[in-house]
């Protein structure tokens, strides 16, 4: 069993989540404030322009920014209430110290620094340098991401680092490389509205991407048709000219399945796929067995449904498709998505006006933290950790030597696995609560109290921050300043609203000070994230991900730059692919013929139920910020597991009952809501609570063997009536009067 | 401003409530909000329905204040109870076929949504229409609506015997021309129906061929 350092009832106590209900000096006071600053918002990969007022130095609230032409003054709630986790009681003010019998104890700076400092490199000596792992976030300005990277790979020049981006959008990113050559949505958002048909395929727009809604709203207005893939009727798909509430892990089906009939049909652009590109015959082959009935059974739904997407899509003028993490977040997580793409390229429809693709960026800097080389196998500006082009062209701009690189290291699931194996002794941690967002939550606990030695910079106690041996209090994003790469591939502009509090330092000053005591301090001289982003753009300089012609003057000048943008004269590039040239060498396209598998674990006699999982619209992620917002919590206050009233009566469940949802690997005890809204085969659980609450208890540590993406959609379950939880977990929640 | 207008279109609601909490954050609102969103039957559907006050052009809630508390700007806009005149009677909460007026017994009067009245004044537009992300609230000029939306704008109401005129239009299909309130017997509905009795049933379409 996983060891903290105190009771959690106890480090609750102390370090909350407790909810903040009120601005910074209550809500009479705020009158006109002292400023008003154009930034965006921090939760999601959207990055909605947002302003915060400032009155005595403290963030006391919002006014929406209309002028930011992505969302023009529009928020979901969490943007909404965003502010009010500046201020928050439970902001972590001083390092802390783990002490076994006293929980966390206040240490300064310098002694908190020295340590951390002396235990990596005591790690290092005795177990080699790999044995020292950095695991960091993709809610990570660039700078920080980029900062990370050369961090893990200068200083401490360790292979492991890795990111909780491995959670999101790395299926997407493959599957984008593979067959368009490039890692980033294909189109900006504004071809969305002259679409004559979008295909939203495992997206819960309403709740995981608000904004992106009035877009297909407004596409809708000019005649657009829309077809939703998903096991929910979610907002969105309420009102869809066809929904289809595909089997989890079933897209496949319908996918090919559309396909084989568009080919059929004659749907497909045959001149487009000779002159652009390459594959296509071994696509052809596969398909031709995946008839509308052979489809569906994978698919899981009437193939009438398959023939009428197929007869929606195939002819059409243009089109769009979208997709996010309901077909990335599989075993098969690649092959969903490239089955998906296989649609777009054989139409011809991509890389012109309302003929496009993109994948939904899930977190805050989504896109630009997946290209600066805080990933495994990676180094900035997209390159290719393992080309030796690639790693001269860093080597020079780091002055370092090439051959000092590390190569490929772990990803966060097998980097987690070595430390609960004893590979990997020691862990720097960023942005990232794997002790509520990973698979298996009750292996990943363990594995984190194995450590011989673990730091975290955040600034909240997170959950995983509970099992630190020490804690560094960092910024928050509106704390310091740099740019994010929001959904379009838009490279945007994050300002410095207020300094962090006192006690609390910006994340890029620790980092740096930790390089100066391993040695390094000379690559880390910057004196400001400007320093950094300049370095950045030399090297993305000639990368894929080229961002060398981006300024943030250019980006408040003109609302944002699209990379790639390789020089100051070139105007960024917002749509990609124009004139069918795709990013391989060759120009072309690679079709990738796609075959459906099962998932790794398929429900079965002993646990007959499918378990899903996702977003609500008031949390964001492992809910360490969220979670600790009132208004927020009060919208969505405990994880319910919806069931459809079909599944409940066979189970003798009624609406509001106490469940167990009970896996191989763990289980949660929560209310059901009993819904026709979902598959009678499945549950749905969202994910953004820890401990006893948590849908990870139950998920699969099974990942993708390409992206290494978690399989968090579907694993096997059994479901049965409970009593009501009790206990000190128990008394914690809000609705028994405790804090959580 | 006068030419700007208010425009509900239930259809394109999501329910993410970043009307109710912006609500909240206006600067005389002080945290508490003043619109309701309207959870249709979480059961059988996820629709949901934002309301703001409508703003009749002849306020029911105003005619039968027995205090006169309820007052109408000079361009239309119903605001809350006048603290000093207000009684806390209800009268208001009872007859608003909108549901809109709330008696608050913290501070003992009625409150309800005034268009953001402290914004609209000073040419910024109502909180819960400036951030609603899918456009289902709309404060704009009914040239833009009618360029940018499919079917009709009203602002015609008939419950009952009571008809309303309203200074907020919802848009509804293109074939309405006034939303009919009224009460339907249960029994009726049943027999004309044609339509699915539960159309958002997952479990009916995948029963489907």
């Amino acid at each position: 069993m996983a060891k903290l350092p105190a009771s959690i009832p106890d480090l609750v106590r102390q370090f909350g989540p407790h909810l903040n209900r009120v601005p910074a000096d209550g809500w009479a006071t705020r009158g006109e404030p002292d400023r008003v600053v154009p930034t965006h918002c921090c939760f999601c990969g959207q990055q909605c322009g947002i302003q915060l007022k400032v009155t005595n130095e403290k963030i006391v609230g919002f006014e929406p920014w209309e002028a930011f032409p992505f969302n023009r003054g529009k928020l979901c709630p969490k943007g909404v209430k965003r502010y009010m986790q500046d201020e928050h009681p439970d902001r972590l003010l001083t390092p802390l110290a783990r002490d076994d019998a006293h929980g966390f104890l206040p240490i300064d700076w310098t002694a908190a620094l020295d340590r951390t400092a002396r235990e990596i490199q005591r790690i290092q000596s005795v177990h080699g340098r790999d044995a020292f792992a950095v695991l960091t976030g993709a809610s990570l300005t660039n700078e920080k991401a980029y900062l990370m990277g050369k961090f893990a790979r200068v200083a401490l020049r360790t292979a492991n680092i890795d990111y909780n981006g491995r959670l999101c959008m790395v299926s997407a990113g493959a599957a984008s490389k593979k067959i368009l050559g490039i890692d980033r949505a294909a189109n900006p958002w504004s071809d969305l509205p002259k679409a004559k048909v979008i295909l939203v395929a495992g997206a819960n727009i309403a709740e995981c991407a608000p904004i992106t809604t009035d877009y297909l709203w407004q596409a809708r207005e000019n005649g657009a048709r829309l077809i939703v893939l998903d096991p929910r009727m979610t907002p969105i798909a309420r009102t869809a000219d066809l929904f289809i509430p595909v089997r989890s892990g079933g897209d496949i089906g319908v996918f090919n399945g559309m396909l084989h009939v568009m080919l059929a049909r004659g749907w497909i652009d045959r001149a487009f796929i000779a002159a652009h590109t390459t594959g296509w015959d071994a696509v052809e082959a596969v398909i031709e067995r995946y008839t509308p009935d052979y489809a569906a059974k994978i698919a899981g739904v009437p193939a009438s449904m398959i023939v009428r997407a197929a007869e929606m899509w195939g002819p059409a003028e243009t089109s769009f498709l979208l997709h996010a993490r309901g077909i990335e977040h599989h075993s098969k997580g690649v092959d969903n998505c490239m089955a998906a793409i296989n649609l777009v390229v054989a139409t011809g429809r991509i890389g012109r006006e309302g003929c496009g693709y993109a994948m939904i960026t899930g977190q805050g800097n989504g896109q630009g933290a997946r290209e600066q080389g805080q990933k495994c196998d990676q180094l900035p500006g997209a390159r290719d950790i393992e080309n030796h082009a690639h790693r001269a062209h860093i080597a020079d701009v780091w002055g370092v030597e090439e051959s000092t690189i590390p190569h490929a290291g772990l990803s966060a699931v097998p980097l987690i696995e070595a430390i609960h194996e004893g590979r990997i002794k020691g862990l720097m941690l960023i942005c990232f609560n794997p002790a509520v967002s990973l698979p298996d939550g009750a292996f990943i606990r363990e594995a984190l109290s194995r450590l011989e030695f673990f730091v975290v910079i955040d600034f909240f106690l997170s959950e995983t921050a509970r099992y630190a041996d020490v804690v560094l209090p960092g910024s928050l994003m509106e704390e310091d300043e740099g740019t994010t790469t929001n959904v379009e591939g838009r490279v945007i502009h994050h300002r410095q609203v207020v300094k962090p509090p006192a006690g609390a330092r910006e994340d890029w000053r620790i980092i740096c000070d930790l390089a100066g005591r391993l040695g390094a301090g000379g690559k880390f001289a910057y004196q400001s994230t400007r320093d950094i982003f300049d370095e950045l753009r030399a090297a993305s300089k000639g990368g894929i991900a080229d961002y060398a012609g981006i300024t943030w003057e250019r980006i408040d000048r003109e609302m944002g730059v699209f990379w790639p943008c390789p020089s100051l004269d070139h105007p960024g590039t917002p749509r990609l692919y124009e004139g069918g040239r795709f990013g391989h060498p060759d120009g072309k396209a690679h079709f990738q013929p796609v075959e459906w598998r099962p998932a790794a674990e398929e429900p079965d006699a002993d646990y007959p139920i499918l378990l899903t999982t996702g977003r609500v619209v008031s949390q964001y992620l492992s809910g360490t910020q969220t979670r600790r917002i009132g208004a927020l919590v009060d919208q969505y206050p405990q994880p319910l597991c919806e069931m459809h009233p079909r599944l409940a009566a066979a189970l003798g469940i009624s609406d509001q009952d106490f469940v167990r949802i009970e896996s191989r690997r763990g289980a949660v005890t929560v209310r059901a809501q009993v819904v026709k809204t979902i598959r009678p085969d499945t549950v749905f659980l969202p994910y953004h609570w820890p401990l006893d609450r948590s849908a990870n208890n139950c998920t699969i540590r099974a990942i993708d063997p390409v992206s290494k993406i978690p399989e968090f959609k579907i694993c096997a379950v059994r479901v049965s009536k409970a009593e009501a939880p009790s206990g000190e977990l128990a008394a914690l929640d809000p609705a028994a009067g405790g804090i959580r | 401003m006068s030419e700007l207008a208010f425009f509900i279109d239930y259809s394109r609601c999501i329910g993410c409530q970043a009307c109710v909490q912006a609500c909240e954050e206006c600067d005389t609102h002080r945290g508490r909000s003043l619109i309701h969103l309207e959870t249709i039957e979480r059961r059988d559907s996820v629709q949901t329905a934002p309301q703001v006050c409508m703003h009749c052009e002849d306020p029911i809630c105003a005619q039968v204040c027995p205090a006169d508390a309820i007052k109408q700007t000079a361009d239309g806009v119903v605001q809350s109870s006048l603290k000093p005149r207000c009684i806390g009677c209800s009268n208001c909460v009872l007859a608003c076929p909108f549901g809109v007026p709330k008696y608050d017994g913290a501070v003992d009067q009625m409150m309800k949504c005034d268009m953001c009245y402290d914004r609209t004044s000073t040419g910024r537009r109502p909180m819960c229409a400036t951030v609603c992300p899918s456009g289902a609230l709309a404060f704009s000029t009914v040239a833009d609506i009618m360029r940018t939306r499919r079917g009709r704008m009203v602002n015609d109401w008939q419950f009952g015997e009571e008809h309303v005129r309203t200074k907020v239009f919802v848009l509804v299909p293109t074939e309405v021309t006034r939303v009919d309130a009224s009460i339907i017997p249960l029994s009726a509905l049943r027999r004309s129906a044609h339509a699915p009795a539960d159309p958002y049933d997952v479990a009916r379409l995948l029963e489907e061929v």
